[in-house]
């Protein structure tokens, strides 16, 4: 039923998948995620929608092989079937015309994040992207995001494209430069959490995409509990983004190594 | 026929009470149910209670007096004919009982099982009066339902439908109640879909209760018995979400139940909670029983404690526990705030646990947990409880004691402190009333601020049992019945 008709190999472990789910994909909007397992045994895991066609009926994922349910997905073919597919799960993003928008992105992070970009771009914002990576290899999606930024800005940790450096230092030369009504941060919890606090000393607010471990994603375990200004909330139901500014991100990254 | 099956006044049912004096009856002990040895089954999976055996059924069924005012029907939350299925049993037509069930119940073998019967039906027996153990009702039933046929076409388990109407109904969620209002609007000849959100149909039956109490294959046959009865179900469905109240009502349903449960955990927002190695109750047993966590071939990880505290004193307190027994743990304990008399588990599942070697910490509550560098929980620090005044459910509230708090080590923690409404179905379709505890609103009719929509189970309750969840399904689907045939005809 959720047959993959496309795949394509961003770097060595990153795939992209285009999978059947014409219900989904008729329903999403951008922000939300799907449970995904692989095979009568596997794990249920969550992946954020990176777009969808409703005329196809398809949703696209990107996903990276960091362990062994995540190995699988990516060694499906074309033709070859995920298991279960459940969504859309999670708040849509809040889409508004804010003004001027950065988007920064990491790794992967790209992928969820490039819906956001273009939604916040036909909403009539200025969006400014940032993306991020060890080295160029590991850049996605470049062509998708400028199609819809007024800027993309590449930074890499080694210096092989764009500038060398963090993601945040792309984002503060930006906030320095001109004026910053929002940021949207998706990319690994330690990459969030630098972001978060940049913008923070700026107060310019900020809203980041928390992909955590969940079972089942629709509020029924609390695998996927975070501390958001204080308060246990469920990434799943009533996230899956937050006010960066309020998530505790130490207790998330502690929390992500549960079963490591 | 059917009053051939359950009139008190057939032949039969007059000749079988006057077969054995009152007296005699009244002196035959009530049945042992064969049970697993605990030394041997907290090593596994296997269902404790093996069942009554044929003869055991025959004498236990005898015991029954055939009152001309039963108690135990009016114990029953669905008023299942009690004496006339044990009756049945009694007179040897084990899948006429299973029939008489069927009338009332869509899931006797579940009921059978899980039921708190000590509280409902067995309570009112008569024997209660007379100071003796109460007919084991619960018992009987999962034996007619077990034994009652195979739930062939043709076999007592089959559900009766009446020809196809064509008019499509939609129910959101393959718990208890979903099942059980699937199975009377098929019999009624809807067309009917479920819904289930999860990629598993059944609900709490197959997340929730755990093997060794509830097979997965008794949930599985009384499914497929739905299935031959017409009943659609399409998993990973979440309505709302997947597929909104609109599309529904654009693709022709005329009815929707709602039965999606009581799925968010509680915790008790104490210091440290969010700590690794403390899980809910819903998460701890959907990774074991609906994940497979822990058996070969499966690849959802689960903690397996050596120290675990499992808190709260309710059922499912009591399957986590248990479960963790299963899952090797050295010592496994229940924390309770109140009395063991106050527990809200069944007598059944406590006296099981102790058997099995669970410790019971009652009148205790945690206070905080501590956790190493690495973010382990490590201790938890409980303080010691006693009881005060009644409070508005009738059972005495508990009190700190002052000062008295001491520290307990522990790798797992189970917070097992109850659940609310899940919130996917009642945020996502607007106009819908909610309440402020986020349950579904719905007047004596069990129908909702959209008139097309009915609710039934934990999401109207906030959390009840299994056969109340079951007797909502039943309802609703005899008053959706009602008002479909009054509207629309």
């Amino acid at each position: 039923m959720f047959k993959i008709v496309d795949k394509e190999y961003f770097s060595e472990k990153v795939v992209r998948l285009e999978v059947e789910a014409p219900m989904i994909a008729k329903a999403r909007k951008p922000g939300n995620f799907v449970i995904v397992r692989v095979g009568e045994g596997g794990e249920r895991i969550p992946l954020t929608i990176a777009d969808a066609d409703e005329r196809r009926g398809t949703i696209t994922l990107v996903v990276q092989a960091v362990g062994h349910s995540t190995e699988l997905i990516c060694a499906l073919e074309v033709g070859e079937e995920l298991t279960d597919v459940v969504g859309p799960l999670g708040h849509p993003t809040r889409i508004e015309k804010y003004g001027t928008v950065v988007c920064c992105g990491g790794g992967v992070g790209v992928a969820p994040l490039l819906p956001i970009i273009k939604a916040m771009k036909e909403a009539g914002n200025r969006v400014i992207s940032v993306l991020a990576a060890r080295s160029k290899g590991l850049i996605i999606l470049e062509e998708q995001v400028a199609q819809y930024s007024d800027e993309v800005i590449i930074m890499t940790d080694d210096g092989s494209y764009g500038t060398k450096g963090l993601v945040t230092a792309g984002v503060e030369a930006v906030i320095r430069r001109e004026h910053v009504d929002m940021v949207v941060t998706i990319g690994p919890a330690i990459m969030m959490k630098f972001v978060a606090q940049l913008t923070k000393k700026y107060e310019v607010p900020t809203l980041c995409s928390l992909n955590t471990i969940m079972v089942d994603g629709t509020g029924m375990c609390g695998a996927c509990r975070v501390s958001v200004d204080g308060k246990t909330r469920f990434v799943c139901v009533d996230g899956p983004e937050f006010d960066a500014h309020k998530v505790d991100f130490d207790q998330m990254l502690m929390r992500m190594r549960a079963y490591n | 026929m059917k009053e051939e099956l359950t009139s008190r006044d057939a032949q039969w049912r007059a000749e079988l009470r006057n077969a054995i004096p009152a007296r005699e009856r009244t002196a035959i002990p009530r049945a042992q149910m064969p049970e697993l040895d605990p030394a041997y089954r907290i090593h596994n999976n296997e269902e404790v209670q093996q069942g009554l055996s044929h003869e055991q059924a025959l004498v236990e069924a005898s015991r029954c007096l055939d009152c001309p005012d039963p108690g135990c029907v009016q114990g029953c939350p669905v008023n299942i004919n009690i004496p006339a299925f044990i009756k049945n049993i009694q007179r040897g037509a084990t899948a006429d009982a299973a029939r008489v069930l069927r009338l009332t119940s869509a899931l006797p073998a579940v009921c059978g099982r899980v039921c708190p019967q000590e509280r409902q039906c067995e309570s009112r027996c008569i024997y209660t009066r007379m100071k003796k153990p109460a007919v084991a009702i619960g018992w009987l039933e999962r034996f007619a339902a077990d034994h009652g046929g195979d739930d062939g076409e043709n076999s007592a388990g089959a559900i009766k439908t009446a020809p196809k109407n064509g008019i499509k109904i939609a129910v959101a969620g393959s718990g208890p109640a979903g099942l059980s209002f699937a199975g009377a609007m098929a019999a009624l000849g809807y067309d009917v879909t479920v819904y289930e959100a999860l990629h598993e149909i059944g609900g709490v039956l197959k997340y929730g209760i755990p093997e060794f109490r509830l097979p997965n294959s008794i949930v599985d046959k009384e499914i497929d018995s739905l299935r031959r009865a017409g009943v659609t179900f399409l998993r990973d469905v979440v309505v709302g979400k997947t597929i909104s109240y609109n599309d529904l009502l654009a693709q022709g349903f005329r009815g929707i139940f709602v039965a999606s449960g009581a799925g968010l955990p509680r915790f008790m927002g104490i210091p440290g909670e969010n700590l690794n190695g403390i899980m809910s109750s819903n998460e701890y047993l959907t990774r074991v029983n609906l994940m497979g966590a822990g058996r070969p071939g499966h690849d959802t990880p689960v903690r397996r404690g050596h120290r675990v505290a499992v808190i709260g004193g309710g059922n499912t307190a009591m399957d986590s526990v248990r479960t963790a027994l299963r899952m090797g743990a050295e010592k496994a304990f229940i924390v309770y705030r109140r009395g063991q008399a106050e527990m809200p588990a069944r007598a059944e599942e406590i006296h099981h646990a102790r058997q099995e070697g669970v410790e019971f910490l009652t009148l205790h509550n945690p206070v905080e947990y501590r956790g190493d560098e690495r973010g382990n929980v490590t201790s938890m620090m409980v303080q010691r409880m006693e009881l005060g005044e009644p409070d508005a459910s009738g059972r005495r509230s508990p009190v700190p004691v002052p000062g008295d708090i001491r520290e307990i080590p522990v790798d797992q923690v189970i917070v097992s402190v109850g659940v609310s409404p899940n919130p996917l179905i009642p945020n996502n379709i607007p106009g819908l009333e909610v309440s402020k505890r986020g349950t579904i609103v719905v007047n004596e009719q069990m129908q909702s601020s959209l008139p097309i929509i009915f609710a039934g189970g934990d999401i109207v309750r906030g959390g009840a049992t299994v056969i109340l969840a079951m007797g909502d399904g039943r309802s609703a689907a005899s008053r959706m019945h009602a008002w479909l045939t009054s509207n629309h005809e």
